[in-house]
């Protein structure tokens, strides 16, 4: 789950990171009256759970509360990537100096939390580690010690920080590893962590994503989630359990296991076919999943034709199958079917769906070739 | 005949009376594996399974009443990293973790302790092993795999019983079949099982199915190239994914521009493995 940069930035702030002045706002009138509190320049930056935000005219920057209101009016009305711009951060504009980067992440290989940071900020770390590695600098944290202060001083003199500013950043970098370990974050990052003319350290720009695995440890921030950030029917199979992410495709997916169905995208994209979703109905999906799952995957109206494949391990092939009679029994739209159904009862299973005169498919090759078949003559028609 | 477990191993099983796992005791016990002990805090004293499984409150009684040399765990994520230590601390060279959904923070605790005690440590989010013919410790189907010489590896559950599936059409048996899970962060790595087979003096070939997200199957590419003498067979799934999206596992993301199936299938090209289209052309490129 990712959090806004006004959401992060107020974390950061409850864990001793400095901030600029700023306050959120959803109209023009509000953004006024904010900059009028402020007094001075302001930055307008929309609240959106993408990148680009600055290329796509989201952040400007406004020297009087006339000319915020009016930037925050054309930023209100922005669609960035697809997201429609429901907020805006009211920031008191600083005196940029220098910019750097600082974040915190979890490092796979290692298996620790890993922070970053380099005396290159403003821009997208990826492009740094890309370009110029080498102005990037890293300390690994022991997940049963925690970060220790002389890690943080390490980072200061490897980035080559002037020495007045060493105890400032440790305190921050003690701040964002606070954040991020105390919420169960994946990442936390400030980027771009400023010096001002005045020689303060403030983080200018924010971003938190959430471990979504451990939000039940921290149910208050369950309540910061965006709902623009995941399409309605994502929601909806999250609230049944099932995993669901919709793609651009006509062809529906319903498969039990994220690696298989991964694959059976793969195969289907293969051989000429466009998946329309990917969905995982998890191990020991009953008849009621399935309905559900066969409910989501119709609402797309994209959806032309369907290919089900079960690999039936603990999941049994005759309770798929009879899920599969119920659902189709509720669902108004008819498209083709072609279900592929191996394991534990699979004879049963088959027999079942051809009693009721649909397709089926031993091999997964061939499912995915019946299915294309039939997704490419609805199209034609 | 294989690797991390064989007939001899003597399975503990946490969380035995929960739903979860008394099911897979009883499968594990069909398929003949030495089912020897189940803990359960507070059922301590319980029999299972007809009454041939005696259950205790402690990981600590269960093995000095039985010897388990291998633990099983089905504890709910919210209790397991606690279950983890306790197998550890116990004394349990070898923790098999099936829970999905274990929060990342407890899984790099986990981790980092149980690598300091020298712990063995498979998953989470995984199916577990199987050594065909001999014992199974996890969720792997039993009957949809013969004995043999292909080491199978993998990051997947379902996927993985569709290759073992696939190579039983064609003939093929397997030595052990690895489960190392979906997770961003587990105990065992690809790395990690490619040496085990390599030493392995039965296993002749190994099948290694992974997925986008993270970096270890070009690690694994390295390790192939620099230490391998075995042919490697690949399956990556996921090349129809979009950046951005979590597909399902916790740990299948493209992130900035890394962990694509592309970069991943090419680093195992060039360190030599032969990388199948689809999961049912894998058993043609053994041969």
């Amino acid at each position: 789950m990712k959090l806004h940069e006004y959401q992060s930035k107020q974390l950061f702030a409850e864990h001793g990171v400095p901030i600029p002045r700023g306050e959120v706002a959803e109209t023009p009138a509000q953004v006024r009256a904010i900059a009028e509190q402020l007094g001075g320049s302001v930055a307008v930056k929309s609240q959106v759970l993408v990148g680009g935000r600055g290329k796509a005219g989201g952040i400007r920057l406004a020297k009087s509360p006339e000319e915020a209101e009016q930037l925050a009016a054309a930023i209100l009305e922005l669609e960035i990537n697809g997201l429609p711009v429901r907020k805006v951060l009211v920031d008191e504009a600083s005196e940029i100096v220098t910019e750097i980067y600082l974040g915190v992440t979890n490092d796979r290989t290692q298996g620790t939390p890993v922070i970053i940071a380099s005396a290159e900020g403003g821009i997208e770390i990826e492009e740094v580690a890309r370009d110029h590695p080498e102005k990037i600098v890293r300390a690994w944290v022991d997940p049963l010690i925690g970060l220790r202060d002389y890690q943080a001083r390490n980072l200061a003199a490897a980035m080559e920080l002037p020495r007045q500013h060493w105890g400032e950043f440790s305190r921050m970098a003690r701040g964002l590893f606070d954040t991020y370990w105390s919420l169960d974050a994946t990442l936390a990052e400030i980027n771009p962590l400023v010096i001002t003319r005045e020689e303060k350290l403030l983080a200018l720009d924010g971003k938190i994503v959430l471990d979504d695995n451990a939000l039940y440890r921290h149910p208050e921030l369950e309540e910061l989630r965006d709902l623009d950030e995941e399409a309605p029917s994502e929601r909806e199979a999250r609230g049944h359990g099932l995993s669901y992410v919709k793609l651009d495709g006509n062809i529906g997916c319903l498969v039990n296991g994220a690696g298989l169905a991964m694959a059976t995208m793969d195969v289907i994209k293969g051989l000429g076919g466009e998946p329309a979703n990917f969905l995982d109905i998890g191990g020991g999906a009953d008849a009621e999943k399935v309905a559900a799952a066969i409910q989501i995957i119709l609402s797309d109206p994209d959806v032309h034709a369907m290919m089900f494949n079960i690999f039936g391990g603990i999941t049994r092939c005759d309770e798929v199958a009879r899920g599969i009679l119920m659902a189709l029994e509720e669902v108004s739209r008819e498209v083709y079917l072609v279900t592929r159904l191996v394991g534990t009862n699979e004879e049963l299973g088959r027999r079942i769906l051809a009693e009721a005169k649909m397709d089926t498919a031993s091999s997964l090759v061939e499912a995915a070739e019946m299915v294309i078949a039939a997704s490419k003559v609805s199209v034609s028609e | 005949m294989s690797i991390l477990i064989d007939k001899q191993t003597r399975v503990l099983v946490q969380g035995i009376t929960g739903r979860e796992g008394l099911f897979h005791a009883s499968q594990m016990m069909d398929y003949g594996t030495q089912v020897v002990a189940g803990v359960t805090p507070g059922k301590g004293g319980d029999w299972v399974l007809e009454g041939k499984i005696p259950v205790f409150d402690t990981v600590e009684r269960a093995l000095a009443a039985t010897g388990a040399n291998c633990s099983v765990l089905f504890v709910p994520a919210r209790f397991v990293m606690d279950a983890m230590f306790e197998a550890a601390d116990a004394g349990v060279p070898l923790v098999i973790c099936i829970t999905e959904g274990v929060p990342i923070q407890d899984m790099m605790k986990v981790r980092r302790y149980l690598d300091q005690e020298g712990v063995r440590l498979v998953g989470p989010n995984c199916p577990g092993l199987l050594t065909p013919g001999e014992s199974k410790v996890g969720i792997i189907p039993g009957h949809i795999t013969d004995p043999g010489s292909i080491g199978v590896v993998s990051r997947s559950g379902t996927l993985t019983y569709e290759v073992l599936y696939a190579l039983q059409l064609r003939g093929l048996g397997v030595s052990t079949c690895v489960g190392i899970g979906g997770d961003p962060i587990n105990g065992t790595g690809f790395t990690d099982v490619l040496q085990m087979f390599e030493d392995d003096p039965h296993t002749e070939a190994v099948v290694m199915i992974g997925e986008i997200g993270g970096s270890e199957e070009e690690r694994a590419a390295e390790f192939i190239s620099s230490s391998m003498t075995k042919p490697v067979v690949g399956f990556i799934a996921g090349r129809s994914a979009p950046p951005g999206k979590r597909m399902g596992h916790a740990g299948a993301i493209i992130e900035a521009g890394s962990g694509m199936a592309a970069d991943k299938i090419a680093a195992l090209q060039s360190a030599g493995v032969r990388v199948a289209e689809h999961p049912e052309a894998i058993p043609a490129l053994l041969s």
